[in-house]
């Protein structure tokens, strides 16, 4: 397997090189080259951001589709509880569940139940108090990724548990064991608002394999099932999760739902980024827990939802609501999972933003850096294909552009040029010199 | 390698930011993810006392591949006991200041805490210097 792995990808034809992605992107991933963004493997963390701020729509996140359905005899489905925010008018998570089932798929669980199993384990977790504080989430893949690029020295503080998504998978799998349905045979399909979760399926972090087959979009999902919703007259009762774990798609449920007091809930990588600065200079020490969500409205706000946050988290408020009024109780001590929920592989750092391995190299070539840093018009165009000049001045010392790459310069070398050409035209041979010459 | 900030004294929320760059800095160079952390929280404590008490200064950075060695300098009203400013718990900041979160007592003995050696000279009326060496 290779090590570098991507849902967030190009599509070419629609790419106009322009400015917009490679500007945004958390960890400076992006150049243009030859008029097309290009994405730097080992930086991205599949953040989404790029799919958003594209005007032209050239960036999207490979998922796997509905027709992977037919590679399984017992078809699964884990939806995300993002899902249920996605329609209009719909209340009982029942029916949504149900419209899985006609869809095509034999057995429902929900991730939220998933959701419900990680928090008991990680109060346990916590009761324990061996972790630095603050403890950070591992539920949202993208901030374990970006820590292990940006905050290498944070990474003892991430709670080290496997995430809802996983859980389900697992739980659900080994039920159907038991039941007596070959392992072989069982396809789970989480469906996902998340396009980190499709490349931690197959990359995961933590861990070796994923209990997880398929990722489908909630995107592609929701215009299947929005027709077969329609059309269900007899609505079974699938619902397993209680409200708290269906509220972990809202940013700031993990914390509501652990009984911490003393969290942080912090959306939007931007945002992350300013507090994990801050854990990293040792100010917030003082707070228990920290759930960094990458997108803006936590889940809600990832990039293969379709509907727009802000109305989803009310759409979700009231599925909420509405659960209380039918009585759905917490079902938290019910929970007796006798799986093991902890990582088995530690987390490593991946320390892409090194200049060299070497670091007398690494000084050298960051004084370079600076030089070069200095000589450049420091207006961050971005024409050069790099976001800005101070990440031209690091691809130039990394030997992947050239100073001639800045238009700016580019221009004083082609004016010096002319100008030595003017001052050459005007030399003549001895031979034809006048005296004046 | 070198690298000279100034530190502008007016600006709270500008505090931080020569860490900040020294981090990243640190970062690219491949220094080992405890030392960065170490230098943090020692750079940052010392740059915002130099805010809080002396209205900014400027800071040196020298980077070997042995150690960090990280000079503030200000021209502030200077430390009469460096002994006593040490002792944990013990604050000069102003109401405000601590209200704002700074000048709990622990800046000069975080600073001690987290870095291999720590220098501090001052006179009285003229300023201070701090100096800081982590070693990699
Ligand atoms: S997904 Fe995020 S990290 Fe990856 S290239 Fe796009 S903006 Fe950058």
């Amino acid at each position: 397997m290779c090590e570098y792995l991507h849902s967030v990808t190009l599509q070419e034809e629609k790419c106009r090189g322009c400015t917009d992605c490679i500007k945004r992107c958390p960890t400076e991933a992006i150049r243009v080259r030859n008029g097309k963004a290009k994405i730097i493997n080992e930086r991205c963390i599949d953040c989404g951001l790029c799919i958003r701020v594209c005007r032209n729509h050239a960036k999207k996140a490979v998922t796997d589709t509905l027709d992977s359905l037919l590679e399984f005899k017992y078809k699964v489905a884990i939806p995300a509880p993002t899902l249920y925010s996605q329609f209009k008018d719909i209340l009982d998570v029942n029916l949504i569940l149900t419209g899985l089932k006609k869809l095509g798929f034999d057995e429902v669980y929900e991730v939220a139940r998933g959701a419900e199993i990680v928090t008991a384990a990680s109060r346990k977790l916590l009761e324990n108090k061996t972790l630095p504080k603050p403890i950070i989430s591992s539920a949202c893949p993208v901030i374990i990724r970006f820590i292990q690029i940006r905050f290498p020295e944070l990474i003892n503080h991430i709670l080290p548990i496997i995430s809802p998504m996983e859980v389900a998978a697992r739980e659900v799998k080994a039920n159907l064991v038991k039941k007596g349905i070959n392992e072989k045979d069982i396809g789970v399909f989480f469906i996902s608002p998340c396009a980190a979760k499709v490349t931690n399926v197959r990359n995961p972090i933590g861990f070796d394999q994923s209990s997880v087959d398929k990722v489908l979009s909630i995107k592609d999902v929701y215009m299947k099932l929005v027709p077969i919703l329609k059309t269900i007259d007899r609505v079974e009762t699938l619902r397993q999760s209680s409200n708290n774990g269906i509220g972990w798609a809202i940013s700031g449920g993990e914390g509501k739902f652990l009984g911490i007091e003393n969290y942080i809930a912090v959306d939007g990588i931007e945002n992350v980024n300013k507090i994990l600065e801050k854990v990293e200079n040792g100010k917030l020490k003082d707070v228990d827990f920290i759930e960094g969500l990458a997108c803006h409205g936590g889940c809600l706000g990832g990039p293969l939802t379709v509907e727009n946050s802000f109305v989803a988290k009310n759409h979700l408020e009231k599925i909420l609501r509405y659960s209380v009024k039918v009585k759905k109780q917490d079902n938290q001590d019910m929970i007796n999972s006798d799986l093991n929920l902890t990582w088995s592989n530690p987390i490593i750092s991946k320390p892409v933003m090194t200049l060299d391995q070497d670091m007398e190299k690494a000084i050298k070539k960051l004084e370079e850096l600076e030089r070069i840093y200095d000589s450049l018009p420091q207006i961050d165009c971005g024409s050069c294909g790099a976001p800005n000049c101070r990440a031209l001045a690091e691809d130039i010392v990394r030997d992947n552009a050239n100073i001639e790459d800045c238009i700016f310069m580019l221009r004083q070398k082609v004016r010096e040029m002319a100008e030595d050409m003017v001052n050459l035209s005007r030399k003549l041979p001895p031979a034809f010199r006048k005296n004046d010459d | 390698m070198k690298l000279s900030f100034n530190v502008d004294g007016d600006e709270f929320t500008l505090a931080g930011e020569s860490s900040s760059q020294v981090k990243k800095v640190l970062k690219q160079l491949g220094v080992p993810s405890e030392v960065i952390r170490k230098i943090a929280i020692a750079m940052y404590e010392a740059e915002i006392n130099m805010v809080i008490h002396a209205n900014g200064g400027t800071i040196d950075v020298d980077i070997t591949p042995e150690k960090v060695y990280i000079v503030l300098k200000d021209t502030g009203p200077g430390i009469p006991d460096i002994d006593l400013a040490m002792q944990e718990g013990y604050s000069t900041a102003s109401e405000k200041v601590r209200e704002l979160g700074f000048g709990a007592g622990m800046g000069l003995p975080n600073m001690k805490k987290y870095s291999d050696g720590l220098e501090i000279t001052s006179e009285v009326g003229k300023g201070t210097t701090v100096e800081i060496t982590v070693y990699i």
